[in-house]
């Protein structure tokens, strides 16, 4: 990236987690700019006019968001999304690990522009030492007046706390989150209502990811237009993907949006490890439809828009990588395993189905599966879908209908009778 | 005032000012994470008193135990190993390194060595895919996180756990 690194900053400037370090580097100009000489508002049309969309998987329009904000209804709540638990996602972490201040500056830049004194960082349990560290963090902002009563001068106070989850994925969804956060247990909200006019305490809430969150300080510091000259028209900016499963190097990648699969794989990436051929991409996460990695997908570009000419979602953009000694039976046992273990039990056909389809995968598995269970497994996740409160059910079918779909030779050889077993019904009859 | 609240007094002022004065109830986690840096897990009495600090039922707290699964309401090992043997960590590796720890320590997945100090168990995806095999440790202080393990490196974290468990008894 010509530009640099705008989210990981930390990876050119050293110490940048502290925070004379982050000051030296124009840290909190973005704050101080929004809070003196913008009206909230303001703020909301730029972020607004970047074309910035929410990095947590949905890619909604960030600033539309923000300005659905109900202003009839207060006080207003900010909460960042930092529950971080889609399988092969971890780029929050090493935001909020190396870079916290830009983070945090997000949040309160975001806490401004919607008129909030109070904001939330809901973290998942696991992340107990990040949620110790952004504590301290938050401490030092406020003895260096960054957060607090009266910022800059101005009548504008903000107070930023964290609140450890522990160790539900659901949490991750937004209107489950915010339950959680009310000391419920955490199952996903009905809407309408969104949060933006009906989010924690029932008051109006702005619920954003921490890669988003942290975009924001650069775009009020340098301009909507700069924004736009990374990514693409409809998904502009850069991204964090997190590479990872058979791959050389994996790790995260600051890339524009409309990097083509090839190059995070090929050349960020290393290639796949031993000479092996890439079989297919899971793109987001657990959640996600396999990509038979095809030389046209290879091809792809990486952004909301493309992907989906391929049957499949970005979403966090965590891209696991699975080579041609990858039974897909397999794999998708493992996801379904995950998401039955994950699946809250609020709506039925999510619990139930995750139920049933864990108990058809792991059958098919080892070997213990009759030829029509792949198509009954197929019969229970289609009657999953368009069924479920929120999207966990949704997501947890994308990988069994794609992989069926996609990969049925892998299925049908799990599932064929075994020379033997051939030989001893054949001597029975 | 009860047991919680005398000895965690300012702990639980601090976790209350977080929310506003008529949400209490958000801070049944918090005090769920206080509750069991006491004895690892969650005891009756704690519920209890979490109910009484926050003044809702205490089969709510008890939800709460059960629907989150870094809250227990058994006692286990003073130290719980968690591999993550989820999808991407398992690409790398992770399942065979689970089942050879498992066999080292003798012990079975979700089974605590003998003396008591260590359980080892399986988990889900703990955003650490790059650099699988890996496993958190959870204990009544916290969590930690430790990364690109082999079996080596795993019983070295396990006996300097032991010994620094064996340091703080030794003080006690």
């Amino acid at each position: 990236m010509s530009e640099g690194y705008v989210l990981l900053r930390h990876r050119e400037l050293p110490d940048l987690d502290q925070l004379e370090v982050y000051r030296q580097n124009g840290g909190f100009e973005a704050l101080r700019k929004a809070v003196n000489s913008m009206k909230p508002d303001d703020v909301t049309q730029v972020v607004k006019a970047s074309g910035l969309r929410g990095r947590g998987g949905a890619g909604f329009p960030t600033g539309v968001k923000w300005s659905f904000i109900d202003n009839k209804n207060w006080p207003h709540y900010v909460v960042a999304n930092a529950d971080e638990s889609e399988p092969g996602t971890f780029k929050d972490r090493e935001i909020m690990e190396s870079n916290p201040f830009q983070f945090l500056e997000g949040v309160a830049i975001c806490a401004y522009a919607v008129q909030a004194n109070v904001a939330y960082v809901y973290l998942r349990g696991e992340f107990w030492q990040i949620a110790e560290l952004l504590d301290q963090k938050i401490q030092e902002m406020h003895s260096a007046g960054l957060l607090g009563d009266q910022l800059f001068g101005s009548d504008y106070s903000l107070r930023i706390y964290t609140h450890l989850g522990a160790g539900a994925y659901i949490c991750g969804e937004e209107s489950a989150m915010l339950e959680s956060l009310e000391g419920k247990l955490g199952q996903p909200r009905l809407r309408p209502p969104f949060p933006p006019s009906y989010g924690v305490f029932g008051k109006p809430t702005i619920v954003n990811n921490v890669e988003t969150l942290t975009n924001v300080p650069m775009i009020i510091n340098r301009g909507a237009d700069w924004y736009r000259t990374m990514g693409t028209e409809k998904s502009p900016g850069p991204k964090v993907f997190s590479l990872s499963g058979r791959i050389n190097k994996p790790g995260n990648y600051e890339l524009s949006l409309g990097t083509t699969f090839r190059e995070l794989i090929f050349e960020h990436g290393g290639g796949i490890p031993d000479g092996k051929q890439i079989k297919a991409i899971m793109a987001a996460g657990a959640s996600s439809s396999l990509i038979v990695a095809n030389e046209a997908a290879l091809d792809t570009p990486m952004d909301y828009e493309s992907v989906p000419s391929l049957g499949a979602q970005l979403g966090s953009a965590s891209v696991i990588i699975i080579d041609e000694t990858v039974s897909i039976d397999w794999l998708i046992n493992k996801t379904m395993h995950f998401f039955r273990h994950e699946s809250c039990g609020k709506c039925t056909p999510c619990r139930e189905g995750t139920f049933w389809m864990s108990h058809l995968t792991e059958r098919i598995h080892s070997g213990e599966a009759a030829p029509e269970d792949v198509n009954l497994l197929y019969d229970v996740a289609n009657q999953v879908r368009g069924k479920c409160l929120c999207a966990l059910g949704e997501f947890s079918i994308e990988a069994v209908l794609s992989g069926i779909d996609r990969f049925r030779a892998d299925f049908d050889a799990r599932v064929a009778p075994k020379q033997g077993e051939k030989l001893a019904e054949a001597a029975e009859n | 005032m009860n047991t919680l609240e005398l000895k965690y007094a300012q702990e639980i002022e601090k976790i209350l000012a977080k929310y506003p004065p008529d949400q209490k109830r958000s801070a049944v986690m918090p005090l769920l994470y206080l509750a069991q840096r006491e004895e690892n897990y969650v005891s009756e009495q704690a519920l209890k008193e979490i109910a009484e600090i926050l003044e809702i039922a205490s089969t709510e707290v008890a939800s709460i135990v059960g629907f989150y699964t870094l809250y227990y309401d058994q006692p286990g090992g003073k130290f719980r190993i968690q591999v993550c043997t989820d999808m991407p960590c398992a690409l790398r590796g992770s399942e065979q390194f689970m089942q050879k720890l498992c066999e080292t320590l003798g012990v079975q997945p979700g089974g605590t060595t003998p003396d008591g100090m260590v359980t080892v168990e399986g988990v889900m995806c703990l955003a650490a895919c790059d650099r699988a095999p890996m496993f958190q440790v959870q204990s009544g202080e916290g969590l930690s996180y430790h990364e690109n393990q082999t079996i080596e490196s795993a019983l070295e974290v396990i006996e300097q756990l032991r010994k620094n468990a064996e340091r703080r008894n030794g003080n006690e």
